[in-house]
């Protein structure tokens, strides 16, 4: 589920002491009677239970808050999940409100401070905040309505079910009689909150479903939203940091000379940082600004120690891969049949290789990170996604407690991925403990785009076979590539990745009758990390192409072959969703009326839990190069919360697939990373931008992912509708559209 | 270091500067508005765009010696409370996700719209494509510029 397994059981033991009413009020900002409710996980129990603050603080219980009505009858929020973009800012409220019954404009959201214990994980990644929660919030906001609402019933001295909310009120149906939620607090706080609380239908929201406008929008459009690049400390200094540009590489000597000249420059000292299992080294420059800063590390002479482990080169990456992925035996993670004798046997069979380059995440706003480490205590503040972890690992490496370390989340300028990582962090906590004041660390451009980690580059192959009834006989594929899992000295080569399958959709285990799924593992000092659908960007490349190539093999519509492998002799409902998605995309984009001057592609992948499938529409300009008209992509991520974030979502997985396929890519040249700004990194802009028509499905399914999986069916789609135009088949990336 | 008069949102600020010091951090730093965002410090990506005298420049890129006593404007002049019609058309086509890259997305339509008030395809093409959003939201920038553009004429034709 998640894209590394240690998400799944992440760290629970260090617990903090219970939250108590003080430190609800200190995050939540509410002061006076309020009445406040936590989820609490009892031990061994399956479901959440949401309990009263103030009766749990006596009970001694553990409880991660989540909701407080004042006597105004303002709700605040704890948002436990960073906002980089994908909405959480909007979807989380927008739960809460419709149980509670209140206007989502009363609803005021603050952000959690870094507490798996307190909140669960905390990382925001796996696309997993709606997901991940959803039922615990409808419970909490359905909760406190009808604590509320036994609340009033009680100050009218009628019975509960004479009483409903709406709209921040609880109503006397006989009398039409009304109580403010703020006027219901103090009476509602003192009452045991009930075991069970009836959720409404999906049919019954008023919130949920509607596109309602985002929040966090009207901040981001006048310039008040605040960064971790806009965050400033009383007191606090600028650092730049000279980092070794090679992954392994060291300081050997450095001459502050002339950095220490520049003006503003307070300190220039070594630093290191870990990433993975890695010292990151280099040399930081602290100054009185930013400017200050970049200047001085410009005047900075470092000697670097090189020596120990491989320079590589992207050649050499790609040569090792290839090789591997012909002739090395491999790990085998998931098998059905007999592969090897089906495709043998068959008359009709096909392989091809596919290759994806490495690429950098490019956030919009640079990695940064604030520390202040002041005796034994630290406190960060950053654009991060997982604070949780960074709290943990701060702790651990700076030999800190848990609870002497805070971690606070900013808004984040894009993260993909790359802001889940904890280097940045440390770093900024080694360089204030080192001058003993407040330190922002900023990376330049040039330090985000080449110190990683990257998303890997992979070489796959595929072998497969189809049947005289034209469907698929035997499917295999081969991943070389770094695993995540395994960086650094002394990885385990002989664990299979199981990450392999990642993007191929379930039904297809069930259909096809002899399949082989198998990686092998690159070893080389490129630090890798999750970059926006993670596995799942670069695998769907290889299954979505070489599912259209057996269909041509086939002699079949790619579409219709596709959807016959959506067949499910049982018909159990979860298989039903896939031929209705497929049926949906087929509707929406004219797939059977397609005209014969266009091409069209297809791709359907899965990714955390939702399903989504995409075409592709492209034609020939007037120039006789190939354009792309059109993108209709179909969404099924079961529940969901706010259709417009949906889109938008997918709408923007869609230009970062685009990115990805035509126009960047990272190389490495003597062991470092080439492409450093977007002068050689290019982005797509607004004129290479297709129009895009997102469909969502709507159905009873259990919420999935929203702000990845609309990514890795994008570069497959396009790629098989330029074969449908030109008979060309483009099985190595990026590739230059103006080149078909 | 020099003493220079920086005209930022029709208010005066005197800073002391290395005059090399490029206007993005003079603006940021020194005068202490953060909404202009550094993205790429090599006038690539158009997050830093304030207006120089009217014109959209890239403010990594100019040196705050270059700028003194000109009248700046970056996104927080626009306006404060989303009262510029751009604004309300980036809220009503819910446009920004990350919204890291929208200060300099909305410095850019606005300086479009200025010259051109029903502007085409191409135009916004031209005008904005020198502006990187990683989110991807360049089909709702399209949509929200032309959104201005009719609010800005429903106003024009009230007045």
């Amino acid at each position: 589920m998640f894209p590394f397994g240690l998400l799944e059981t992440s760290n629970n033991n260090q617990m903090t002491k219970n939250i108590t009413r003080r430190n609800f009020i200190k995050i939540s900002g509410i002061t006076g009677a309020a009445l406040s409710l936590g989820v609490y996980l009892p031990a061994n129990a399956k479901d959440a239970e949401i309990v009263n603050v103030d009766i749990a603080e006596k009970s001694g219980i553990d409880l991660n808050a989540w909701i407080s009505i004042d006597t105004s009858g303002k709700v605040t929020i704890i948002n436990h999940r960073s906002e980089m973009g994908q909405g959480s800012w909007q979807a989380v409220p927008q739960i809460i409100a419709e149980e509670l019954e209140v206007d989502l404009n009363k609803v005021n959201i603050v952000f959690a401070e870094g507490n798996n214990a307190k909140y669960g994980s905390q990382i925001t990644g796996g696309s997993s905040t709606v997901r991940g929660s959803y039922s615990k919030l409808l419970k909490l906001g359905a909760t406190a309505r009808e604590m509320l609402t036994e609340a009033a019933a009680k100050k009218w001295n009628v019975s509960k079910a004479d009483c409903y909310a709406e709209d921040g009120h609880v109503i006397q149906k006989s009398t039409g009689k009304k109580f403010h939620y703020g006027e219901l607090v103090a009476d509602a706080s003192k009452l045991e909150a009930p075991k069970t609380v009836r959720l409404k239908m999906p049919e019954e929201y008023k919130i949920i479903r509607k596109p309602l406008q985002r929040q966090d929008v009207p901040l981001k459009t006048n310039g008040k939203a605040i960064f971790g690049l806009d965050k400033k400390l009383p007191g606090m200094l600028f650092a730049s940091v000279e980092r070794n540009p090679r992954f392994w590489g060291k300081v050997k000597s450095f001459d502050d000379t002339a950095a220490k000249a520049v003006p503003g420059v307070k300190h220039v000292l070594a630093v290191k940082m870990k990433v993975f299992s890695q010292d990151r080294e280099g040399v930081a420059v602290v100054a009185d600004s930013t400017w200050a800063a970049m200047q001085g590390r410009k005047a900075l002479k470092i000697v670097w120690d090189d020596s120990g482990f491989d320079h590589h080169s992207t050649d050499q990456l790609y040569g090792a891969m290839r090789k591997d992925v012909k002739s090395a035996k491999g790990n085998v993670f998931r098998t059905k049949g007999d592969f090897d004798t089906a495709y043998q046997k068959s008359t009709k069979k096909i392989e091809a290789t596919y290759e994806t380059p490495y690429q950098s995440h490019s956030s919009m706003e640079p990695l940064n990170c604030i520390a202040d480490v002041k005796g034994n205590k630290c406190e960060i503040w950053g654009p991060i996604q997982a604070p949780d972890w960074v709290r943990s690992d701060i702790a651990r490496l700076m030999e800190l407690k848990f609870e002497d370390v805070t971690v606070n989340m900013t808004f984040l300028g894009g993260g993909f991925g790359r802001k889940a990582f904890l280097d940045y962090p440390h770093e900024a906590a080694v360089i204030s403990k080192a001058i003993s004041a407040p330190v922002q660390v900023i990376w330049t451009r040039e330090d985000d785009m080449t110190q990683g980690p990257f998303r890997p580059g992979m070489v796959y192959q595929c072998k497969g076979s189809v049947s005289e009834h034209g469907g698929i006989q035997s499917f295999e594929t081969r991943m070389a590539g770094q695993n995540m899992d395994q960086q650094g000295p002394g990885a385990d080569k002989d664990s299979y990745n199981g990450n392999v399958v990642e993007g191929f959709p379930e039904p297809y285990f069930n259909t096809l009758p002899h399949y082989r799924f198998s990686d092998i593992p690159l070893i080389t000092p490129v630090p890798v990390m999750w970059w926006r659908s993670v596995y799942s960007s670069t695998n769907a490349f290889a299954f979505e192409s070489f599912l259209d190539e057996l269909a041509i093999a086939a002699g079949k519509d790619p579409l219709e072959f596709r959807r016959n492998h959506f067949m499910d002799p049982t018909w159990s409902p979860d298989k039903i969703r896939y031929h209705e998605l497929a049926n949906k995309l087929e509707e929406v984009s004219g797939w059977k009326s397609r005209g014969k001057n266009a091409g069209f592609g297809v791709a359907i992948t899965e990714c955390f839990s939702s399903i989504v499938g995409q075409v592709v529409k492209v034609s020939k300009s007037t120039d006789g190069k190939v354009k792309i008209d059109k993108v209709w992509a179909v969404m099924d991520c079961g529940w969901f919360v706010n259709p417009d974030i949906v889109r938008a979502q997918v709408e923007g997985s869609i230009v970062m697939a685009l990115g990805a396929a035509v126009t960047h890519e990272t190389h490495f040249a003597d062991g470092k990373a080439v492409e450093q700004n977007f002068n050689t990194y290019k982005m797509p802009r607004i004129n290479d931008t297709p129009e895009i028509e997102v469909h969502i499905m709507e159905n009873d399914e259990k919420a999935g992912g929203v702000g990845e999986p609309g990514l890795p069916p994008f570069t497959p789609a396009l790629t098989n509708a330029i074969f449908d135009l030109t008979g060309k088949r483009i099985r190595k990336l990026p590739f230059k559209l103006e080149e078909v | 270091m020099a003493t220079i008069t920086l005209k930022v949102n029709n208010k005066s600020y005197t800073v002391d500067a290395d005059p090399k010091m490029p206007l993005l951090w003079a603006i940021r730093d020194l005068v202490g508005l953060t909404g202009t965002k550094y993205g790429c410090g090599i006038a690539q990506c158009g997050a830093c765009t304030v207006h120089l005298a009217g014109v959209p420049v890239r403010s990594c890129s100019v040196p705050v010696s270059a700028v003194a006593n000109k009248e700046i404007t970056t996104i927080e002049g626009i306006s404060s409370d989303n009262s510029h019609p751009v604004q309300q058309a980036w809220i009503q086509e819910q446009v920004p996700q990350c919204g890291y890259c929208q200060s300099g997305q909305i410095m850019a339509a606005t300086a479009l719209l200025k010259k051109t008030a029903s502007p085409t395809d191409k135009d916004i093409d031209t005008a904005m494509q020198g502006h990187i959003c990683r989110c991807g939201t360049y089909p709702r920038i399209r949509k929200a510029i032309k959104t201005a553009s009719a609010l800005m004429s429903q106003k024009a034709s009230v007045k």
